[in-house]
């Protein structure tokens, strides 16, 4: 199937299982491109998983079984001939917690970029003042970049994950809650970034914070027991809601 | 109802944790110590440079030189780590990485039983196995002439023995790191080997050095298996293949008869005092890496 051009992923007839337990059932999504489509839903609703479906971490979960499609620029990102490694770099992943890497702050965002094949020292440095000073993080570490980046305090962690996603120069961004785990501001932070970086990138973001969705989703989608319920602009989704699910969901009367 | 109240019942259970608390603080000090006076007899009467560095044993006519055994016992040891420790690693990288979890529910039990297996055992294997391979084979194929009773197959024995112990760490190790770290690297383009090289093992660099430094540990100071196919020549080894003998072998081997040459007890206890110094030396040198890697990163 032809991918219009407005829409930069494309997921079709999409389930999973987990043994004889089905995840995510019958999933069909058009994620517009230089858009944030927010996934919304409770908690264990497939939210997570759909999301690694899209740069095959279910790789990584033996016992998964996945069929269907997810379409990304015409190639169905499922099929087993596919170039994982590319792929992956095709997309920024931001999880809910930050993991840095176990090396300095500078080899965070080295690290990525020296996969890409980027080798001499000049270049590399350059990139990643750019990535940092892309995620806002550069005037904190400038005099640091040799330190680990462990000791960062838990919302700079979350910005150099954002500025080594990026530094592999993604098209796709994917974030699986990543304020859950971070205080107001640097949520705050994260969130105003989403908004600008939308214009040069396609954000996923997976949450289960109606605010948050609110503030700067574009799209949405709401799942529910690991099926798509409902899905639409905002405006649709958030103003005008069809389903009793999703009405009771925002109304928070869920049960 | 109670004997005492509720004061006093805490009162004595804490008096009793204090107790058991001080005891086993105090227990590494207290052996340290007996083993210092018992061979005080000896240190007082040889230069201490003397009894480390000295290559003849003869303790009938009062000559004490421990350096064969030590050369042994480092020999023996560092050889064992050497066959054993990127068995273990590798193991350990391939069934928490690579495998499914149902293979690593399979392979626990596997080691445990080798882990459990009495080192007598492992030297009577040692003894109808590995010498005559070594002496009938590995000898002449590297065109020596061996009787098989060697540090080589000291070592061997001694690996075995020490894989099921370090790799119980390591893969506990591996395990507790988490699986969004891996994910992380992943996601970016690295591939699942350039994950494990750059990422997880970087990670578990502490764990591991604290494993290689626990199987170190219990090679210096296994005694039975290493005794029973080291040779117990008291010479220095020129090479792998020739016999040797270990501090704590001779520790073994010679209690029975101690009191029958003067200062051959305290000669004993010195060549323990020595394990035991060895011993915690090893401890300090890993808390000393682990402790500066983790200042460094985390």
């Amino acid at each position: 199937m032809e991918i219009e051009p407005t829409h930069k992923i494309h997921i079709e007839n999409l389930n999973v299982y987990a043994g004889k337990q089905q995840i995510l059932n019958n999933i069909n999504i058009r994620i517009p491109k230089n858009k944030i489509t927010v996934i919304l839903g409770p908690s264990g609703c497939g939210k997570t998983t759909l999301l690694k479906c899209m740069n095959r971490l279910t790789d990584l979960y033996p016992e998964l079984k996945v069929t269907g499609k997810v379409m990304i620029n015409g190639k169905n990102v499922l099929d087993a001939g596919e170039d994982i490694v590319k792929l992956r770099q095709y997309m920024g992943l931001l999880s809910q917690r930050p993991y840095p890497l176990p090396m300095t702050i500078y080899n965070n965002i080295a690290f990525g970029l020296k996969l890409k094949g980027i080798k001499k020292s000049r270049e590399l440095h350059k990139q990643v003042v750019r990535y940092l000073q892309q995620a806002n993080l550069w005037d904190e570490v400038k005099n640091r970049l040799r330190e680990p980046a462990s000791r960062l305090s838990i919302g700079q962690q979350q910005r150099l994950c954002l500025a080594r996603g990026l530094a592999v120069n993604p098209e796709i961004i994917l974030a699986d809650e990543p304020t859950s785990a971070l205080d107001p501001i640097s949520s705050q932070y994260i969130e105003e970034k989403f908004v600008e970086l939308k214009n040069d990138y396609t954000i996923v973001l997976v949450t289960h914070i109606l605010r948050q969705a609110r503030r700067i989703a574009d799209y949405v989608v709401f799942m529910y027991l690991g099926e798509v319920i409902e899905q639409g602009t905002v405006d649709e989704v958030f103003g005008n809601p069809k389903m009793e699910k999703t009405k009771q969901y925002l109304g928070g009367t869920f049960n | 109802m109670y004997l005492l109240n509720r004061s006093q019942r805490h009162k004595v259970n804490y008096t009793w944790m204090i107790i058991s608390l001080l005891l086993v603080a105090s227990l590494p000090f207290l052996l340290f110590l007996g083993l210092y006076l018992k061979s005080f007899l000896l240190i007082h009467d040889y230069h201490l440079g003397d009894l480390l560095f000295s290559k003849v044993w003869k303790p009938g006519s009062g000559k004490f030189g421990f350096y064969p055994f030590i050369v042994g016992s480092i020999w023996v040891t560092l050889l064992a780590m050497l066959i054993s420790a990127p068995i273990c690693l590798l193991t350990a990288i391939y069934v928490t990485q690579y495998t499914r979890k149902r293979f690593l529910r399979i392979m626990h039990p596997a080691i445990d039983i080798l882990a459990g297996i009495p080192s007598v055992v492992y030297g009577v294997w040692g003894i109808l196995v590995i010498v005559p391979f070594i002496s009938k084979f590995v000898g002449p194929l590297f065109g020596v002439e061996t009787l098989g009773y060697s540090i080589l197959a000291a070592a061997l024995v001694l690996s075995v023995m020490i894989i099921p112990f370090i790799l119980n760490i390591l893969i506990e190790v591996f395990r507790t790191i988490p699986m969004e770290l891996k994910e992380a690297s992943l996601s970016l383009g690295a591939t699942q080997w350039q994950t494990v090289k750059s990422v997880l093992v970087k990670k578990a660099l502490p764990g591991i050095i604290a494993a290689f430094g626990f199987g170190l540990a219990r090679a210096f100071g296994e005694t039975m298996a290493v005794l029973m196919v080291v040779g117990n020549v008291v010479r220095l080894p020129k090479s792998v293949f020739d016999p040797g003998y270990t501090l704590p072998a001779l520790i073994a081997n010679n209690y029975g008869e101690m009191l029958s040459i003067p200062k051959y007890e305290s000669a004993l206890m010195f060549a323990a005092l020595i394990l035991l110094a060895v011993s915690l030396f090893f401890n300090l040198v890993m808390h000393f890496f682990i402790d500066r890697y983790n200042k460094f990163a985390s």
